[in-house]
């Protein structure tokens, strides 16, 4: 229980100087990383690690809308995280209706939101 | 390309990876697929103890335990073959089913299919329930214990199931703060031990309430809560709204049943089992006698019954290509004992109701 407690008090102090989501600090598990990638999500350079889910490097890097809906053009995140629920499909290097919660993450990918069902480019 | 197996097992998470395993060890040949990258299916995401029963399990934390599977399946070569990233697209006819993967697709013949394909989350309905940071239970555990990936520094957690407080618990060991636990019923859902260390950790649990709202515009900004009277209706004037900027549901899972549905199985609506279930006997046999199934596709439960209903429905479906065998039988006994076992008491009831009236069904048909 103090080793929460303390987790807890860490993760209070990051939050103020306005850190990242990630957890390096963590009572029970280990996480192992693929190495540091960039990619570019709606023109703009990002960093990930290689083989994690894109939705996750976005979420992350604070990117949380990951698409418009097709009729309503509500915003849209992920929500089931393995690949069942459609809510996370975005355009990945020129393909739309991409799972970006399952999709993993690879050097120089370009990422961009997706609106409504999308565009396939001939 | 075809393929030709004699046991075709759908799902690599713990009830379709123990299947896998004792059919490959009473020699059975056996193809296990699962769309996944890495077998393990949902406990490679659980970081806590189970309780289990006293002879399986019971004090490893979920992750290890699927560890310690796909040890076991290592050493199954000969007769486990292994395809990941690949779904099991549908069945043709009785013993044929298509195998998508990135790279092909192709066809597989079989005898017997186990079909364990487990579940998906429930959502629930309130304004503004497809805001960019509501989200699932097990995607908020895959996100942070899988990815190491905070979902939020505050969070809300709707449901007070065992998911519910346990996911609670492991946002905290993860540096999350939980701002509250919301249920709609008047008691807690889950254990009372998981409820009282969250409890102890300062969680506010608003029982006898409900979402009415998520707040936000781009993304979670708070939530509007307010109280339900005992026939869940809401009592006005009781609204508030919190501050946070992620909502966890944790309110249920539904089995996942399509294949079962195109395989001509017979459903069954089984509230206590998390809806329409494929029937089956005790042997996890489905209407379709090519059909088995197991884990949270026959009913939501846990790993644990999970696992044995898998070995179950390994022992059964061998026997039934090969014929029966002592070997076969114990394995069949010793996991129909640890189901009674880990299904008696108090906190087993709902599930041996539902089991029930499966058993009703079935003697029926």
């Amino acid at each position: 229980m103090a080793a929460v407690a303390d987790v807890q008090e860490k993760a209070a102090a990051k939050e103020e100087e306005g850190m990242s989501l990630r957890i390096d600090d963590h009572p029970v598990l280990s996480f192992k990383k693929g190495k540091k990638v960039s990619f570019t999500f709606e023109g703009q350079q990002m960093e990930g690690y290689e083989g994690e889910p894109i939705a996750a490097a976005l979420h992350a890097a604070g990117v949380r809308l990951l698409r418009h809906s097709p009729h309503k053009h509500r915003p849209r995140g992920f929500f089931c995280a393995i690949g069942r629920c459609s809510s996370c499909m975005m355009e990945v290097d020129g393909e739309v209706n991409v799972m970006t919660c399952i999709t993993p993450l690879k050097a120089g990918m370009v990422v961009n939101r997706q609106e409504g069902h999308g565009v396939i480019k001939p | 390309m075809s393929r030709k197996t004699e046991i075709l097992v759908v799902g690599g998470g713990p009830a379709g990876l123990s299947a896998a395993i004792v059919a490959a060890q009473l020699g059975s040949k056996v193809l296990l697929v699962d769309d996944n990258p890495h077998l393990g299916g949902q406990l490679i995401k659980q970081t806590h103890r189970f309780f289990g029963s006293s002879a399986r399990d019971a004090g490893i934390r979920g992750f290890m335990i699927a560890e310690e599977l796909l040890k076991e399946a290592a050493g199954l070569k000969k007769n486990l073959t292994i395809l990941l990233n690949t779904s099991v697209v549908g069945f043709y006819g009785d013993t044929e089913a298509g195998l998508l993967s990135p790279e092909r697709y192709e066809k597989v013949t079989f005898e017997r299919v186990i079909v364990c394909t487990g579940a998906v989350e429930n959502s629930l309905n309130f304004e503004n329930n497809d805001l960019p940071g509501v989200y699932g239970a097990g995607a908020v555990q895959t996100l942070m214990n899988v990815h190491g990936i905070r979902p939020g520094n505050k969070i809300l957690m709707v449901g007070s199931g065992n998911i519910g407080l346990i996911v609670s618990y492991q946002l905290m060991q993860a540096g999350v703060q939980v701002v509250g636990l919301v249920e709609a019923m008047q008691t807690i859902g889950g254990y009372l031990v998981h409820a009282s260390k969250i409890r102890r950790m300062g969680v506010p649990i608003y029982t006898g309430h409900t979402i009415v709202s998520a707040l936000g515009k781009d993304g979670v900004t708070g939530a509007k809560l307010c109280r339900l009277d005992e026939k869940f209706q809401m009592v006005p004037n009781t609204e508030f709204e919190v501050k946070c900027d992620c909502i966890c549901l944790a309110v249920g899972l539904s089995p996942l049943i399509e294949l079962f549905q195109q395989a001509d199985c017979k459903m069954v609506h089984v509230g206590e089992l998390g809806g329409l279930v494929p029937l089956h006997d005790v042997n996890m046999r489905t209407t379709n006698p090519h059909v088995y199934v197991a884990g949270d596709a026959s009913g939501i439960e846990e790993a644990t019954t999970a696992i044995l209903g898998g070995r179950v429905a390994g022992a059964r479906a061998t026997e039934s290509i090969h014929g029966e065998t002592a070997e076969a039988g114990k394995v069949v006994s010793d996991a129909v004992a640890e189901l009674r076992t880990l299904r008696s008491g108090s906190t087993g009831e709902r599930i041996r109701w539902g089991r029930e009236k499966i058993e009703k069904e079935i003697a029926a048909c």
